[in-house]
């Protein structure tokens, strides 16, 4: 028996309603994990059950109350730490996404320590998330971009790399697994290329896709900062992740001002926290934070590998059979990739496409996928594009397969 | 929902394959690039207005099938109009997408009315309307058109 059936499909599917929900008289069938996954009702209990019995402030008074729901939110910080491998829970900096982790290490780190003339290079297959905030830095100090290239396939030209990383690369932004070309980059490898010729540079690694799909450890891969989202991990929206090495969390400046990040306040003079409070102003979304605990217990007793495994069947079978339609061209065929499978029909916009999978109940993105970069260097204005979780089912594959082919005959 | 053979007519895929008066008028009176951003879609437009007339309309672009189709059959059927005429054909076009049309009232959209079904589709109003929004502001004098 295969990996992929080592978890009871048809129990995990009861875990999410909406996989029994009709729209327009069709059978939900959900392919848009990429975009935003969906909670299983144990994430959602969690929630429920702070909101309802241990709801009040964090980091606040001295009530029995507060104590539990200051204890519910670093535990799952906690979780985050493990799930990571990061060394310690001090480097696990609560954010509202990916976007804003990556952006509070564009506006702290960078504004410290990016200067005229220094060089931020990132990879062509970036989300607009890990390029307009290091493009925000470069236009405020003077810096420049540079970009790693790739192939046809999506895969990173690596050859002749080292001569992309000069003695002023600040920052090396990259992403572990393609969002829209699902290629997964060898984030480890090409973190020691870099630092080989430039010891100094720092790694941003934006991990948003990868951690649903494969365990990133982050001192393994040698990465010093790592964002993620919890909503791509079976989590709720509005809380997110930026993994930092503490010896760099600790010497950047504060992001935003206010409470919970102060040590003290005077009109003379106010000393912060260290990390990770002191980059945390406010009220933190503290439901989101212990559901996104939950998401990785969840995640976690299903079994990363065999989620994995479960997506990659998924992938194949999919791959397999729409590759096979008249007129279909599958964008991204790296060697190595998560379950996302982005396709163009000859003659068929992927909005026409989106609206008539819709019109059998699938639900799939089309557009550019926030990486227009990617669009432009493959000489296409958008995709449509299909992405799998461990709750996909290979029938609800095959009713992808028909109504692909069902928009193919519409279109003569 | 519509049915998808309702929507996609046989005159909207075949305007989609061969769009009319596709191309750029040089030189031209009126002009204006037209954006969906959410989407991508994309559409510059050009005109040659004489004596309030519309002598001659292009556009060209890329986006889905009913922007192409709403544009190639826009450009044709707003060809030697007056400038007010079409104004009005825009307003009418904007409430038939939007399902406002009063059906007791008489208007002017004639085979537009093929656009019909995409009333039934909130998402994809943009695209239908992005050549009407584009030619409104082309006429106004404003350069940059956009659905949001």
């Amino acid at each position: 028996m295969s990996a992929a059936t080592a978890f009871d499909v048809d129990r995990v599917r009861q875990d999410f309603h909406l996989l029994s929900r009709e729209l327009n008289g069709k059978k939900v069938i959900y392919l848009d994990s990429a975009v935003s996954g969906q909670m299983p009702l144990p994430v959602i209990d969690r929630m429920r059950h702070y909101e309802t019995l241990e709801h009040t402030n964090v980091h606040r008074g001295v009530s029995t109350l507060s104590q539990l729901a200051t204890d519910a939110f670093e535990s799952a910080r906690v979780k985050v730490q493990r799930y990571i491998n990061a060394a310690s829970d001090k480097e696990i900096v609560w954010t509202r996404g990916t976007t804003e982790a990556l952006n509070l290490v564009a506006q702290s780190w960078g504004r410290a320590n990016v200067g005229a003339g220094d060089e931020i290079l990132l990879s062509a297959m970036e989300h607009h998330a890990n390029i307009v905030p290091w493009q925000m830095l470069a236009e405020e100090k003077g810096a420049t971009l540079r970009v790693i290239p790739m192939t046809d396939a999506g895969e990173l030209v690596l050859d002749g790399f080292e001569a992309l990383v000069t003695p002023k690369t600040k920052a090396l932004g990259l992403t572990h697994v393609s969002n829209v070309l699902g290629t997964v980059n060898p984030v480890k490898e090409i973190i020691a290329r870099a630092k080989a010729v430039n010891p100094a540079l720092v790694a941003v690694i934006d991990g948003a896709q990868a951690v649903p799909h494969i365990q990133a450890d982050v001192r393994d891969l040698g990465a010093d900062f790592y964002a993620f989202s919890g909503h791509k991990l079976s989590g709720p929206t509005g809380i997110g992740i930026l993994y930092g090495r503490l010896e760099l969390l600790e010497a950047m400046p504060p992001w935003q001002g206010g409470g919970n990040m102060i040590r003290s306040v005077a009109w003379e003079k106010t000393s912060y926290m260290g990390a990770p409070t002191k980059f945390e102003a406010g009220t933190p979304p503290i439901a989101a934070g212990i559901g996104l605990g939950a998401a990785l217990d969840y995640v976690t007793a299903l079994g990363l590998d065999r989620i994995a495994a479960r997506e990659h069947e998924l992938l194949l079978r999919a791959t397999e059979k729409l590759s096979a339609l008249p007129g279909l061209r599958v964008i991204g065929t790296a060697a190595h990739k998560a379950s996302v499978l982005s396709f163009v029909v000859e003659g068929i916009h992927p909005h026409d496409m989106g609206t008539i999978l819709d019109s059998e109940g699938i639900v799939v993105r089309a557009g550019h996928h926030c990486a227009q970069p990617v669009m432009a260097r493959l000489g296409i204005p958008a995709t449509t594009r299909a992405s799998f979780a461990y709750f996909n089912t290979t029938a609800e594959v095959d009713a992808l397969e028909a109504a692909v082919r069902k928009a193919i005959e519409i279109f003569g | 929902m519509a049915d998808m053979r309702e929507l996609y007519q046989q005159v909207i895929l075949e305007h989609n394959k061969k769009p009319r008066n596709f191309g750029k008028l040089e030189p031209c009176t009126h002009h204006a690039d037209g954006h969906n951003p959410l989407c991508g879609d994309q559409l510059q437009l050009t005109l040659l207005v004489e004596d309030g007339r519309i002598a001659d309309i292009k556009f060209e672009g890329s986006g889905c099938a009913i922007d192409v189709a709403s544009a190639s059959l826009m450009t044709g059927a707003v060809k030697g109009k007056t400038t007010e005429e079409a104004d009005r054909m825009a307003d009418q076009f904007r409430a038939m997408v939007r399902g406002d049309l009063d059906p007791a009232q008489p208007n002017d959209l004639g085979r537009l009315t093929l656009f019909e079904g995409v009333k039934d589709l909130p998402v994809r109003v943009k695209c239908a309307v992005l050549p009407w929004a584009t030619l409104r502001s082309a006429l106004k004098g404003e350069e940059i058109a956009s659905t949001e």
